[in-house]
């Protein structure tokens, strides 16, 4: 069955005492989130240093989940979708996962409409940011803060 | 076997905004976790996806270890014209699964 | 063990008196306690990841397999009819062992049996993948168990492991089921532990799983030794869980956080 503990779950300092077996589980090797960018450092690698104005992009994302294995998000970006003036990317980023990125969404004008949804992962309580680049270069942005509780019955390692 | 699972309008007017959403079963091993013998479980993500409507890519996204397992990705496109969209997954080692829509635009 | 569990558990132990069964009238499926999100995730066939193992299900329904190069398909026909329903009245009693089986159970054994193919093992992708298509064929329809004598003595025996107390936290499955289903563990909702939607999606593990596991994990939680996996004593659970339901509707595949 399964081998790993299915443990994505870093925020309560990387450590997790697996039941029965006894085992623990370290879920993180705390050097790597130490060299993880900022947020702003990560939007800074998207957008080139572009400076980012706040409007435009609407964060759709429950302000309280369940499990933070598959966290619901949704971005809506206003924005005509013509060919001359449409969304050319929207990028997501975390603040506090082991790495910053989320993804990348390349649209284009063909897409009609500038909405994207997805799943994501979210170690644990944070903020989350989603930025748009737009066909003039110009780059917007929306965050938001997401509580991440945990299910409450947990699973041996057989 | 199929492991994809695409959802797009059989039938749409030109023009027409149209949704789609696709998913694919991948356990999107994010390389952070570790095994019962305290070994790395090495990571291993989808990190491509590609929609193309008639040969023409019209979507794309870049995929961290963030993405939840079996990712799932909605989006939309302008009913053109009849014809096939085909979805494409690349994964960390360069394997490329895919699946494919009709959709009769009238 | 997770600490809040084990905290709120000790406060569960606390309030318990005899736990009472939960009147018919106010029986609901675990559905009507997740979060919207979790629910939309289910609702969606385009957004259900449990649909994924449908899809792999109906796939291998097709296709020969074992030494007699049968498929499901070409003895049972389009599973939409000789599988709708099936999943309602299962477990079932098994002629062939004279004992309870389980869905998967029957699936696995058809494999043997009558492909001559090597036996899946409980929780491989292949049976669950087969065990969702088959419950999928059943959704909407009501929970049916079978009325069997032939059963009795296992329901019972079911009922009876579903009221003793277990682990080293001491708590019953009805402790949390029946007397504090409308209560909360570590954020989550207790529900009254039907099985309507099995096997599950669930987010915790980031993939399918079957009635059995979700059952093992909560006997993990009390910190009991969990039943092995195709026991007489799940089939024995099972058979009471169904029980419990009648009437419920099959929600194959559900999302479960
Ligand atoms: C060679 C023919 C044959 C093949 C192949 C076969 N089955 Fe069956 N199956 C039967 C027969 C006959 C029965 C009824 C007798 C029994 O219960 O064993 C049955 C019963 C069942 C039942 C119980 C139905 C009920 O109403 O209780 C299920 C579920 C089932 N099969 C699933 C499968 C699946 C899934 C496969 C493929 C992995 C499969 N079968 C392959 C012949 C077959
Ligand atoms: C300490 C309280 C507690 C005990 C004791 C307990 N459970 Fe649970 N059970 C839970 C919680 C909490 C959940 C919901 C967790 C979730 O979905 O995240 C749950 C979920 C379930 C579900 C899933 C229901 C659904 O809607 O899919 C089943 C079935 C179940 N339990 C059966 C059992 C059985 C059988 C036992 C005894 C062997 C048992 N439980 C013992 C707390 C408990």
């Amino acid at each position: 069955m399964s081998v790993a503990k299915h443990k994505f779950r870093v925020g309560r300092r990387g450590l997790i005492l697996v039941g029965g077996a006894g085992l623990l589980v370290l879920a993180l090797p705390p050097a790597r989130a130490l060299t993880r960018p900022s947020l702003q450092e990560a939007v800074n690698g998207f957008t080139g240093g572009t400076p980012v104005e706040t409007g435009k992009v609407k964060l759709d994302v429950p302000p309280l989940v369940e499990n933070g294995n598959a966290v619901g998000v949704t971005v809506t970006v206003e924005s005509p979708m013509t060919a001359g003036d449409h969304v050319r990317r929207i990028a997501l980023f975390n603040e506090k996962n082991p790495q910053a990125d989320v993804a990348v969404f390349t649209l284009g004008s063909r897409a009609g409409r500038a909405r994207i949804a997805t799943r994501i992962r979210l170690a644990t309580s944070q903020t989350l940011i989603a930025v748009a680049e737009l066909s003039d270069g110009s780059y917007w942005s929306s965050s938001a803060n997401v509580i991440v509780t945990l299910a409450a019955c947990i699973e041996d390692l057989s | 076997m199929s492991r994809t699972l695409v959802s797009v309008p059989k039938t749409a007017r030109a023009g027409e905004v149209i949704d789609i959403r696709a998913m694919i079963a991948h356990p999107m091993e994010t390389g952070y976790r570790m095994g019962p013998n305290g070994q790395a479980i090495p990571r291993k993500i989808i990190r491509h996806f590609a929609c193309d409507y008639d040969g023409e890519e019209v979507f794309s996204a870049e995929f961290h270890p963030a993405m939840s397992a079996n990712p799932f990705v909605a989006f939309s496109t302008v009913a053109t014209k009849t014809g096939t969209l085909t979805f494409r997954w690349t994964d960390d080692d360069g394997k490329v699964e895919t699946a494919s829509a009709e959709i009769a635009v009238s | 063990m997770r600490f809040p569990l084990a905290f709120a558990a000790a406060q569960l132990c606390a309030g318990i008196a005899v736990a009472q069964e939960i009147p018919p009238s106010e029986r609901r499926s675990g559905t009507n306690f997740m979060s919207a999100e979790t629910q939309a995730i289910q609702a969606d066939d385009g957004s259900n990841p449990g649909m994924l193992w449908v899809l792999q299900g109906g796939s291998l329904w097709d296709e020969p397999a074992g030494a007699s190069r049968r498929s499901c398909a070409s003895c049972h026909g389009e599973a939409a009819t000789s599988m709708r329903g099936v999943a309602a009245r299962y477990p079932a009693f098994d002629a062939a062992s004279g004992a309870s089986i389980d869905l998967a159970g029957k699936i696995d054994q058809c494999r043997m049996t009558r492909q001559h193919a090597t036996s899946l093992p409980r929780e491989s992708e292949e049976l669950l993948g087969l065990t969702a298509y088959v419950g999928h064929q059943s959704r909407g329809m009501p929970i049916a168990p079978p009325d069997d004598a032939r059963l009795d003595a296992a329901r019972a025996e079911g009922k009876r492991l579903f009221q003793t107390r277990m682990g080293q936290l001491d708590l019953s499955c009805s402790s949390c089921h029946d007397a504090n289903w409308r209560g909360r563990l570590g954020g989550s909702a207790v529900t009254q532990a039907h099985p309507t939607g099995y096997p599950i999606y669930r987010l915790e593990w980031q993939t399918i799983g079957s009635l059995q596991r979700r059952m093992r994990g909560c006997m993990v939680g009390v910190r009991a030794e969990p039943f092995a996996y195709g026991s007489a004593e799940f089939v024995a659970l099972e058979l009471y869980l169904a029980e419990r339901a009648a009437g419920l509707a099959i929600e194959t595949p559900a999302v479960r956080p």
